[in-house]
């Protein structure tokens, strides 16, 4: 049997049972940070920097301070100047400590100048329109060229800026990061091509817009602790770096994860909780802090911009004989993520095709614009758009048809790539071959729904409306290999309940529904046993947090674990109270039995009650931590058949494919949900959004009426497949899902308007003026 | 928390009641304040739909509209809509679908939904995307919500007519 036929036989995994908050959420019950707020908190308002680049002269907070209802007010004057990073990363983080709880310098329009509590709302804004600044204007920096320009401005000229691990960090040149590999000879390998290629791709600041916006609430506990309920995927990030931040122990703070109202990364930081743990420090307080939209927009964290050249060449044949990445990404004011995105560009992308001379040189630059971070996809995204893109335009060249050269040339089972362990995350990658591939698969199936064998080419066709279709090929990970861990407990209840605890953060995803699976499983009792606590860095065991795809594959392998270990002591319980050795019993359906008579049994309710009241007492418990040696790839294949009005330049999706392999789909309605939200948040990011800034850097369309983000009407018809396979170092034969399908639209769209107009654009999103734009071009010729 | 200056008269969920409030309080901070919180706050710029309410039947931005504006009004909340033991309808049909994902606009979304069921008779597509247009997501790709209430449409639909005097327009639809 295939090895994915396996996955028929689980009793609770590759099931779609019914996620287990989704009725309390539907109800509209208590759930999430601001639904926990004490009606007597104090809120929290910040003044932000009307300025992209300016520092401060004078800031007098004095008058402030005396308004009715305030109680305190944060400013640079009166608060540690501890530099640290808010991208919510592993230990010592990838990315430079330049930031500080407030500073005298401001780096971007809406960045932190001075903070108020007060008993309401409305105080908090009388008081901050009574602080007084005085700004000293800098030239400010907005583009990658003029970062790197000779004499740039120096956007962190402080002295404490640095990065805790040995990687290039130029503040003074304003580069964040760079970071490069060769593997084989790109020059040697150009001189074997055919056909040579060298092209500049650009992609837009985007945003993740969670209709939650970044909500923090702190107080001081009864016990003098500060505790902090937080909208965030990382609660022991969150806990060490508000620590740090604070400079506080670490021991003296909680941070409790409730339900999240959606993250795709913006969540990956922190950034509010700084400042609502330093008004419980300064109040004694209940302390709340809720972004207004116009504030996550401006202030949250966004998509990174990359400037993308591709060289290639490849023969006649279809073989591709070298790959040169030059990546370029705009990080914003702040360097979080600046060198991990910039890695993954080249790390989750060149691996995809065969090449044996590829070379990668990825850079991160400092400009005076939003903070850009974490944002599902994270660097792949964007270098998709590139790498698609010119796979079209070389199977054009050497006259074969798009899917067949992709086919020819993807990665395939058993097979590794020197880009794996060229490209890490701060250091060298993991070698790796790839497992599981069921991309063949994918595009095969996905080409039959969308009906690529009527494709033709249709650029010499008139009229209004034209056809065309297009398609990408796609990857991803699961978890970064050697850093992320991820554990969990599980103990037995009276009842024969499990109580499973994860440090795993379910910021909406449904992974509490999937872990509570994967414990089921291994625990041969069924999911609705489970009573699953995420997250809480007083009880849960620690994990890294929901991000780099890594919370079914890295902490689900987790859980299996200590699943299993409960499982042991199980056993051995029910193998005592049969009065049987212990390998004379096994576990069926939430009871012991005896392989020789299977009428012996005692249920998991039975053993839960001995084991806790009568003999030998002593608590099952089960508890494991896991680190992954991979990160395998989820694959996927997008096919979209679009029409292009080429009067107004508008791009109608007529039929959208998305087809994904994720291993085993441990619970296959969710991981349909997700592959169907990132591929609709990709079609939505390719065709409408991006910040559209004013000459002084100000985000021009900080709401959701100018930055249109697809609501139901906009939604096109779209298919999801899911094509199985068995990712053995998965638990169950699972690896991630939820970051892959957001990267093929804007690829796919750009072929398919190719296919339609001859018009190739090679920046997005593809807004009907762009369009238009292109396809006068065209005609121009 | 919010000195009151004024009351406003209202009948919430079925029940007359009188709150404190002020001219400048919304609708949504004072209903959140007096533990309807399963109205959530997504934009205040009557752009998401997280905090939708029904007001005299119609869907409403509650975080545009001022609490005092509720007078004389009857206003309806998620709360009103289903139980742990007696989900609403379309609630049912979201979580058998596997609909609910962070479950943030989900409130909202049901809220719409019932000012569609409760004013149309006939729910042909552009009818319903016209009542939920005004209700973001950004998890789901909104399919899986289009097919519960699809589900849930059809099956009301298709039972027998038992209400009177609703007529066939797009006048329930957002504000």
């Amino acid at each position: 049997m295939n090895r994915h036929e396996k996955a028929k036989n689980f009793k609770q995994v590759n099931h779609s049972v019914t996620k287990i908050d989704a009725l309390q959420l539907a109800l509209g019950k208590d759930s999430y940070v601001a639904d926990f707020v004490p009606n007597d908190a104090l809120i929290i308002k910040m003044l932000w920097s009307p300025h992209a680049h300016a520092r401060i002269k004078k800031l007098d907070v004095s008058k402030a301070e005396k308004m009715p209802g305030v109680k305190a007010v944060l400013w640079y004057g009166n608060v540690p100047r501890i530099a640290h990073c808010t991208a919510g990363q592993g230990f010592p983080e990838p990315s430079p400590y330049d930031t500080f709880m407030f500073d005298k310098k401001v780096r971007f329009v809406g960045d932190r100048v001075a903070a108020v509590a007060a008993e309401t709302e409305e105080q908090a804004l009388a008081a901050l329109e009574v602080i007084k600044v005085e700004y000293e204007l800098l030239k400010p920096v907005f583009t990658i060229d003029e970062a790197f320009a000779p004499g740039a401005p120096v956007i962190h000229d402080e002295a404490e800026a640095h990065v805790p691990i040995p990687i290039p960090y130029e503040p003074k040149k304003n580069l964040v990061a760079h970071v490069a590999c060769e593997a084989g000879s790109f020059e040697n390998g150009l001189k074997e091509a055919d056909f040579k290629f060298d092209q500049t791709y650009e992609t837009p600041y985007a945003q993740h817009c969670p209709i939650e916006p970044y909500t923090s609430m702190a107080r001081i506990a009864p016990s003098g602790r500060i505790e902090i309920t937080t909208s965030t995927q990382v609660p022991f990030h969150c806990r060490r770096i508000v620590a740090k931040t604070l400079d506080v122990p670490v021991q003296k703070i909680r941070v409790i994860k409730p339900r999240i109202g959606g993250g795709f990364g913006c969540k990956q930081e922190i950034l509010l909780d700084d400042v609502t743990a330093m008004f419980a420090l300064r109040t004694g307080r209940a302390c709340l802090w809720q972004f207004n939209r116009e504030e996550t927009f401006r202030t949250g964290r966004t998509r990174h911009p990359f400037r993308i050249r591709l060289q290639a060449g490849v023969k006649k044949d279809g073989t591709i004989t070298a790959i040169n990445m030059e990546a370029i990404n705009n990080t914003g004011a702040y360097g979080g993520h600046g060198l991990t995105v910039v890695s993954c560009a080249g790390s989750k992308v060149l691996p995809l095709y065969h090449c044996e001379n590829i070379k990668f040189d990825g850079k991160s630059c400092y400009t005076n614009l939003p903070v850009c971070g974490a944002y599902r996809g994270f660097g792949a995204t964007q270098a998709f758009f590139a790498m698609e893109s010119l796979m079209d335009q070389m199977a054009e060249a050497i006259g074969m048809d798009p899917m067949k050269f992709r086919q020819m040339n993807h990665i395939r089972e058993g097979e590794g790539s020197p880009i794996f362990a060229a490209l890490g995350e701060g250091r060298e990658g993991t070698p790796m071959t790839v497992g599981s591939n069921a991309l063949a698969e994918c595009i095969v199936q996905g080409a039959e729904a969308i009906r690529w064998q009527d494709r033709k080419d249709w650029r010499g066709k008139t009229g209004r409306y034209r056809r065309g279709i297009g398609m990408a090929c796609l990857m991803q990970g699961s978890s970064i290999p050697d850093i992320d861990m991820g554990a969990a407990s599980i103990k037995i209840n009276d009842d024969g309940s499990f109580n499973l605890l994860v440090g795993a953060t379910d910021l909406g995803t449904g992974s509490d529904t999937v872990l509570a699976q994967i414990a089921a499983e291994e625990l041969e009792t069924a999911t609705d046993k489970m009573i699953v606590y995420s997250s809480d860095t007083d009880l849960t065991p620690f994990d890294v947090g929901a991000y780099a795809s890594s919370t079914t594959y890295l902490s689900g392998e987790a859980v299996r674990k200590a699943a299993a270990d409960a499982k042991r002591q199980i056993l051995n319980t029910g193998a005592e109270m049969l009065g049987l050795p212990v390998e004379e019993v096994f576990c069926e359906n939430s009871a012991v039995l005896s392989k020789k008579d299977e009428k012996q049994k005692v249920t998991y309710g039975d053993i839960a009650k001995y084991s806790l009241y009568q003999k030998n007492q002593y608590q099952i418990i089960g508890t494991a931590s896991h680190i992954t040696k991979k990160s395998p790839p989820p694959f996927a294949a997008h096919y979209a058949e679009i029409e292009v009005d080429t009067w107004t330049g508008f791009i109608k999706v007529l039929n959208y494919v998305s087809t994904i392999d994720c291993g085993t789909a441990v619970n296959p309605q969710l991981a349909e949900g997700q592959t169907e939200g990132g591929t609709l948040n990709g079609i939505s990011y390719a065709l409408t959004e991006e910040y559209l800034f004013d000459k002084d850097g100000k985000m021009q369309n900080a709401s959701f009426a100018d930055y249109h983000i697809y609501s139901m009407r906009d939604r096109p018809p779209l298919k999801i497949i899911l094509v199985p396979s068995y990712e053995e170092t998965g638990p169950f034969g699972a690896k991630s899902v939820s970051e892959v399908s957001i990267n093929g639209a804007a690829p796919v769209f750009a072929n398919a308007l190719y296919n339609a107009t001859g018009a190739r654009v090679r920046e997005f999103p593809l807004t009907p003026e762009k369009v238009l734009k292109a396809i006068k071009a065209v005609e121009k010729k | 928390m919010t000195k009151t200056t004024h009351t406003v008269n209202f009948t919430l969920n079925g029940e007359k009641k009188t709150f404190g409030t002020r001219p400048d309080e919304k609708l949504l901070t004072l209903l959140r304040r007096e533990g309807y919180r399963g109205t959530k706050y997504g934009c205040g710029q009557g752009t998401c739909g997280a905090c939708t309410v029904l007001v005299d039947g119609r869907a409403t931005y509650a975080c545009l509209l001022y609490a005092m504006q509720a007078e004389g009004r009857t206003v309806r909340t998620i709360e009103s809509v289903g139980t742990f033991d007696k989900p609403g309808e379309f609630q049912k049909e979201l979580v058998a679908a596997g609909a609910v994902q962070c479950g943030y606009c989900i409130p909202g979304m049901v809220m719409s939904a019932t000012a569609l069921m409760e004013t149309e008779e006939v729910f042909e597509d552009e009818i319903v995307k016209e009542y939920m247009d005004g209700n973001l997501c950004r998890c789901t790709g909104y399919e899986k919500i289009w097919v519960a209430l699809r589900k849930t449409l059809d099956r009301q639909a298709s039972a027998p007519a038992k209400r009177a005097g609703k007529k066939s327009s797009s006048k329930g639809s957002k504000k």
